[in-house]
């Protein structure tokens, strides 16, 4: 197994910590070495980025995967954005020559060079490949009986050419991790449907991208489960704040939203508040007290 | 736009059946797909309207890259000094810190909290150097046109 430098991002360190500490908690009670890539900026968001201007877009991307080469260690995102950014990136540098050309050009300015020799991972697809479901299943400690919805998001998935995850309409993995902690994966109507914040819509335009949010929680909740799992921190921050946001309109979900790392750290048996959960702005207690008592039971 | 690719469309439809946006916004990508071969689409409001969320080029019985066709039209708009207010703010982050959202006292407080660090010297030195890089790639002008 290749070394691994954990990717944080912007919106986890900098909006939901929650997921990070849970990420780190559950990768060292796993024995997964991984430190965090130091001194990365922006991966950059790619919604933003490569909209305005590829270039700029590539050369900031190369730049933190210039710091995993450096270090000879592979990329660990968990973030859908950060994942696509640099996997894209890094794909596209790796194939073409005039491009990387013109990104080692401005990267000579900061004394770094770009030679593709690393890749990028997606916590999702690392643990399913790399560990695989039985041994994760192994490890789980509190096996948490409860339904969730599991949302992938779009760029884990897509473009399915450049992901090589398999299907994008009957994706499979990340549900066989769910279900590997003990949970139930509940499947639901729209499941592989986007969540409504990427692409720079979250911000041009708040009421349309909850629009999108809102037909995505009304199939959830229809479908009775006890939380959503998501992949990537920009959908958990769609749902969980979106929920809020929807109340205004009388819609009343209280759905807990966790990153698949906080699912993951209450079955190996930490508890809500250590991976994060009370961070969220939807803390709905029943949850947390049924996950309390599940941890007791066990 | 130049992009060939687009000639082969035969208007299915499907990619506009496809999106998720479409169906709460004014957005038909197979519209603006076929109008950006004619004419310049920069003014339309409906090229900041897609998720990239890809279900058009995944579904796209000819294989046309339909959602990177969005990005390159924004491309193009940015080039010409259209860029929405908000996206320039989220630009203006990066340039400042380094990073496209921030921290701020709330999260500060909630990562002391959570026993999680910042390494100050790290985020400075990242934003040192990604400064260098957008005044290299004539980023900071393109955001300021």
């Amino acid at each position: 197994m290749r070394k691994l430098s954990l990717f944080t991002g912007c919106l986890i360190p900098n909006r939901y910590p929650g997921i990070e500490k849970a990420t780190m908690l559950v990768l060292e009670r796993i024995g997964i070495k991984c430190s965090e890539l130091k001194e990365a900026a922006c991966c950059p968001a790619p919604g933003i980025y490569r909209s305005f201007d590829n270039i700029t877009w590539l050369t900031l991307a190369s730049r933190n995967l210039v710091l995993a080469e450096e270090k000879g260690t592979d990329i660990l995102t968990i973030c859908n954005g950060c994942f696509s950014s640099l996997m894209d990136a890094n794909n596209i540098l790796k194939t073409d020559a005039g491009l990387r050309n013109e990104v080692n050009a401005h990267l000579q300015k900061i004394g770094k060079e770009y030679r593709g020799t690393i890749e990028v991972r997606h916590i999702i697809e690392f643990l399913h490949t790399d560990i695989g479901v039985n041994k994760l299943g192994d490890a789980i400690e509190k096996p948490l009986e409860i339904r969730a919805a599991v949302h992938y998001g779009c760029h884990l998935l897509k473009p399915t050419r450049e992901r090589k995850l398999g299907s994008a309409q009957f994706p499979v993995f990340f549900d066989e991790l769910v279900e590997a902690t003990g949970a139930k994966s509940v499947p639901y109507e729209g499941k592989t449907s986007c969540c409504g914040a990427g692409g720079g819509v979250r911000s041009a335009m708040l009421e349309t991208s909850f629009k999108m949010t809102e037909y995505k929680l009304d199939r959830i909740q229809k479908a009775g489960v006890d939380c959503i799992i998501d992949a990537c921190p920009f959908c958990h921050l769609q749902y969980d704040a979106g929920q809020i946001e929807l109340e205004k309109s009388g819609k009343y979900y209280d759905i807990p939203v966790l990153h698949f790392t906080q699912l993951l750290g209450l079955a190996l048996g930490f508890t809500p508040d250590e991976v994060g959960l009370h961070l969220n702005e939807i803390v709905n207690l029943k949850f947390e007290e049924k996950i309390a008592q599940i941890q007791k039971w066990y | 736009m130049k992009n060939p690719d687009i000639l082969t469309c035969f208007q299915c439809g499907t990619c506009h059946a496809s999106c998720p946006s479409g169906k709460y916004t004014s957005l038909n990508i197979r519209k603006i797909v076929r109008d950006s071969v004619k004419k310049d689409v920069s003014d339309q409001p409906e090229i900041w309207m897609c998720t990239t969320c890809y279900d058009c080029q995944e579904r796209c019985p000819r294989g046309i890259k339909v959602t990177d066709a969005v990005l390159a039209l924004r491309s193009e708009a940015v080039k010409k000094g259209k860029i929405l207010p908000v996206h320039r703010n989220v630009c203006n982050f990066l340039i400042e810190t380094g990073q496209s959202i921030p921290l701020d006292d709330k999260h500060r407080d909630m990562r002391k909290k959570l026993g999680l660090r910042i390494d100050e010297a790290s985020r400075k030195k990242a934003h040192k150097e990604v400064k260098a890089l957008i005044g290299s790639t004539g980023f900071e002008e393109l955001i300021k046109k």
